[in-house]
This record gives C-alpha cells, sequence and structure tokens, in this order.
C-alpha cells in the first residue's frame, strides 16, 4: 500500500533471485516507551485515520483492549495487562503491531511472489494486490500479527505508514502521541535513546528495565523500551525469544529445493532406467 | 467392456472410472499445490484463474481426491495386504529394477511394490486431508498457530510422497508392457497376467 520505488525493495516473498537493492536507504525504526504510556488509544485513532480504516464497533469483553484483538481494520491496539510484582500491582500497557523485523517470518512463509516485500529502511509490507489469501503469513509471523479481511480474504497490518516514512513523515501514531511514548527515527538513533531511556528508568529503581529489539528475528524496526524486559511476557504475552519458528523454517528453508530435485530427480531416472534397462515385454501365454 | 476370450477381466468399470476420478483430481490437487510448494512453480497458478483461484481451488481438489480414494480402497484394501511372499519379493526387488524378473518370487493379483505404492498412497492422502484441515483459513481461521505450522510442513512432506510414489506408479504402467489397459480397457491378456502375476492368473483360469 506505499508508493515505495522498486528500487528500494531488499527482499521479496516467494523470490529466488535477488531484488534491485543498489540503493541503500537509512534504516529506520519507532521506538515505543512503555514507561510514558497512559493508555489514552490516541495512536489507535490515528492509525484508523490516516489508513482511513473504520473497524466495526465491537464489545466490552471486561477490559479495557477495544477492539479485542488486532483486525483487518484495526492495525494497532493498545493491550492493558493488571500484574503483580512484588506485592504491587501495575498496570502494563503495550501498543501491539507488527515489529518488522529483519527476519520477517510472514515474508518467508509467503508463496505468492511480490505479496510480501522488505524495504532497505527496514519496513515490510504487504502488497493486497498480490496476496492471494492463503493465511501463510499467519503461519509464519512469531508475533502472531496479520488478519485476513473476512471480506476480501487479503492480509493486513500496520505498514509503519510506508507512505508518510517514504515523503519523510513520521508514522502516524508518532504524530500523534501526546506523551511522547512512541518516537521514529534512524534504526541507530532509536537504539541509542533506547538504551538511554532504560538507563534512566533503572536509575529510578527498575532493575530490569532495558530495551526490547529481539535478535531472535534479527532485530526489529519497532522496539520497545520494557520497565520488566526480563520478562516480557508480562506485557500481554510479548515473546521473550521470538524466532521464526523451526517448523517454518523447515517447511520453508533447504527442505524445498531439495525435495523438488527429488520429484524432477524421480521422473529423470525413470526416463533413463527406461533407456537403459529397457520395458518388461508382453508374453504370449504359455499354455500347459 | 466384456472380455474377449484371449482376455481377462482385471478391473469392472466402476473400479476403472473411480481410478480415473482420483487420477484427474491429483494432477488438479498436486498441479495447483506445487504452485504454492516452491516459486519456481507458482506459473501453475496460471492454470487454475491465478493466484487466489488456486489457493480457493486447491483444498476442494483434495478433499474430492481423497473422497475418490475411499472408493476405490474399500474394493482393493484385502488384495493389498502384505505377506511373507511379499517379503521375499522385496528381498530380490533390485533384480526386478534390472530387469531380470525370472527369479522374482510367484505373484497373486499384486506385487510388493504395487501393495507398497497403495498403502504409500493412501497414509501420504490420509494425512494430507486432515493437515490440509489444519490450514485451510477459508473454513478454519481460528485454529492455533502451532497446529497450523505442524500442519503445514507435514502436508509439505505427505505431498512430496504422493508425487513420488505417483511418479513410480505411472513409471510402472509405462515400463511393464500391457499393464495400462487394465485401467483404459479393464482387461489384459493372458500372457501378461501369467508372466507378471501368475498366482492371480491361475486362480482366474482355474476350471475354464
Amino acid at each position: 500500500m506505499s508508493m515505495q520505488s522498486s528500487l528500494d525493495i531488499v527482499a521479496r516473498s516467494a523470490t529466488t533471485t535477488p531484488s534491485a537493492s543498489v540503493r541503500q536507504a537509512v534504516e529506520v525504526a519507532k521506538l515505543i516507551d512503555e514507561s510514558k504510556c497512559i493508555g489514552c488509544k490516541a495512536c489507535q485513532v490515528a492509525c484508523a485515520q490516516w489508513n482511513e480504516l473504520s473497524d466495526e464497533i465491537g464489545h466490552t469483553v471486561g477490559v479495557y483492549d477495544n477492539p479485542a484483538d488486532l483486525t483487518d481494520e484495526s492495525w494497532t491496539l493498545m493491550r492493558f495487562a493488571e500484574v503483580e510484582t512484588q506485592n504491587a500491582l501495575e498496570w502494563l500497557i503495550r501498543k501491539d503491531g507488527c515489529m518488522h523485523c529483519a527476519d520477517p517470518g510472514c515474508l518467508k512463509a509467503c508463496p505468492s511472489p511480490g505479496a510480501i516485500v522488505q524495504y532497505s529502511n527496514g519496513i515490510v509490507d504487504f502488497k493486497q494486490e498480490s496476496c492471494i489469501g492463503c493465511g501463510n503469513c499467519v503461519t509464519g509471523c512469531p508475533f502472531d500479527i496479520p488478519r485476513i479481511s473476512q471480506k476480501d480474504n487479503k492480509a493486513y497490518k500496520c505498514t509503519l505508514c510506508s507512505d508518510r516514512v517514504t515523503v519523510g513523515l513520521e508514522p502516524a501514531c508518532v504524530k500523534t502521541c501526546p506523551t511522547g511514548a512512541i518516537v521514529f527515527g534512524k534504526k541507530e538513533d532509536m537504539v541509542a535513546y533506547g538504551n538511554k531511556r532504560a538507563g534512566e528508568l533503572k536509575e529510578r529503581g527498575f532493575q530490569q528495565a532495558g530495551l526490547y529489539n529481539p535478535a531472535g528475528v534479527g532485530g526489529t524496526h519497532v522496539m520497545y523500551v520494557l520497565k520488566h524486559a526480563d520478562t516480557p511476557e508480562k506485557y500481554s504475552g510479548l515473546p521473550s525469544n521470538p524466532t521464526i519458528s523451526p517448523l517454518v523454517s523447515l517447511w520453508k528453508g533447504a527442505a524445498k529445493p531439495l525435495a523438488v530435485a527429488a520429484m524432477v530427480g524421480a521422473v529423470v531416472a525413470g526416463f533413463f532406467h527406461y533407456m537403459k534397462v529397457g520395458p518388461i515385454a508382453e508374453k504370449e501365454e504359455e499354455k500347459s | 467392456m466384456k472380455p474377449s476370450s484371449n482376455d481377462l477381466q482385471r478391473y469392472d468399470d466402476s473400479t476403472r472410472m473411480n481410478h480415473w476420478a482420483i487420477a484427474l483430481l491429483f494432477f488438479a490437487a498436486a498441479l495447483s499445490g506445487l504452485a504454492f510448494f516452491h516459486p519456481s512453480m507458482y506459473f501453475f497458478t496460471n492454470l487454475f484463474g491465478g493466484g487466489a483461484w488456486t489457493r480457493i481451488l486447491h483444498p476442494y481438489f483434495g478433499v474430492l481426491m481423497f473422497l475418490a480414494f475411499l472408493g476405490i480402497y474399500v474394493k482393493l484394501w484385502r488384495d493389498n495386504v502384505l505377506n511373507d511372499t511379499d517379503r521375499e519379493w522385496m528381498g530380490k526387488a533390485g533384480e526386478m529394477f534390472a530387469g531380470n524378473k525370472d527369479n522374482m518370487p510367484p505373484v497373486g493379483k499384486y506385487n510388493a511394490g504395487q501393495k507398497l505404492v497403495f498403502w504409500s498412497m493412501t497414509i501420504s492422502l490420509v494425512v494430507l486431508t486432515v493437515t490440509g484441515i489444519l490450514f485451510w483459513h477459508a473454513w478454519f481461521p481460528d485454529l492455533p498457530i502451532l497446529a497450523r505450522r505442524i500442519g503445514v510442513v507435514l502436508h509439505a512432506l505427505s505431498a512430496v510422497v504422493l508425487v513420488l510414489t505417483v511418479i513410480v506408479h505411472i513409471y510402472a504402467s509405462i515400463w511393464v508392457k500391457g499393464t495400462t489397459r487394465a485401467m483404459t480397457r479393464g482387461t489384459v491378456s493372458r500372457g501378461w497376467a501369467q508372466s507378471n502375476h501368475p498366482l492371480w492368473y491361475r486362480d482366474m483360469t482355474q476350471g475354464k
């Protein structure tokens, strides 16, 4: 859904040759500082407004999460968790959405050429016009982010506002955040800023504060500053060490070309067997 | 088709039509599935009206193939139970491949290779159907992601097993002359039966 040039694409789903990758854009990242978030949901509203999405009015499910889950029309979602920590009750709020992995499981799993692309600035984007609606991105994603629309059977998720970023603007959620909990910039700057914020939180007594930029997926282009970086699961199940599942790697890895070779090889072997050994001829009946 | 005096009936009409229904559905399911198996074969989606249509149709081809296979399974499974002679036959399979079939132990309606093809198809089709349901998003969008991940791996694996088995199956029918007509016309020659399936030939000709 972006206007970015195809020259900026570094990885393309279901494509076995390199994409045009001579140009190298600056790697960007969004940093979400959980300690500054007040749970106002302005980011959800800004996301819906900029992307012209209008999700169905849902139902209250007993917690503040609204809607109850990410959907094809709600690409970001505040998740509220009440967690007991050392004789205190903490209200941990996390803005959920696509993490824009450096090693994206969705892109690895997608069977449709070019339906998922990764730009050189790090953004992972879905190209709905090439999406076939199979749901493999759901299978591949380590963060349970993509959602398939019931209306058109296409996959949707946060684009990191790739259309805004490509013309030098920050994502809509960043622009609207009233507390400065969401910031956007060069990835290296965001890493430095995130580590600085984590240090400040440590000085204030949050000994386990840290930057969430998980190495298992090559790092992400959406990062968190967490007060409890040692136990990210407290934040509505944020995985502590996300990786592309070994099952997905097995499915989409080296086994695939080997299997193709085996199938083609079986036909070729049959051909040569026939040419070498020859057919088993049909015989006349022998009367006994 | 009525067998002539020199022919033996190997398959009745319903078995043959059942077989060819499975065969057509296999090619539909295999080509549409291979399109998603590897990017090098994505062009197969052109046969089915594009990527989205291929994704829509593939599971239905698969389910229909499975149902059609049930029909032939019920008819043929008893003839495909492996026995001691089959183990002896498998021990000498290398000679068979080299073209020296004179040393092979006498075979009934099916030899051990044919029986293994039957069971390989049966097992891979069951696995394909069950695992395919696990990530049939149009009908079952809310299954756990772990189930989908296990499903896709086993689905791809059993698909390769089935394709390889079908390659063996087709090749065997081309290799052993006089075999294909068992399915195209329902009959085989007496000479074919005597040399390839002597025990079945004896059963078929006793008292005649």
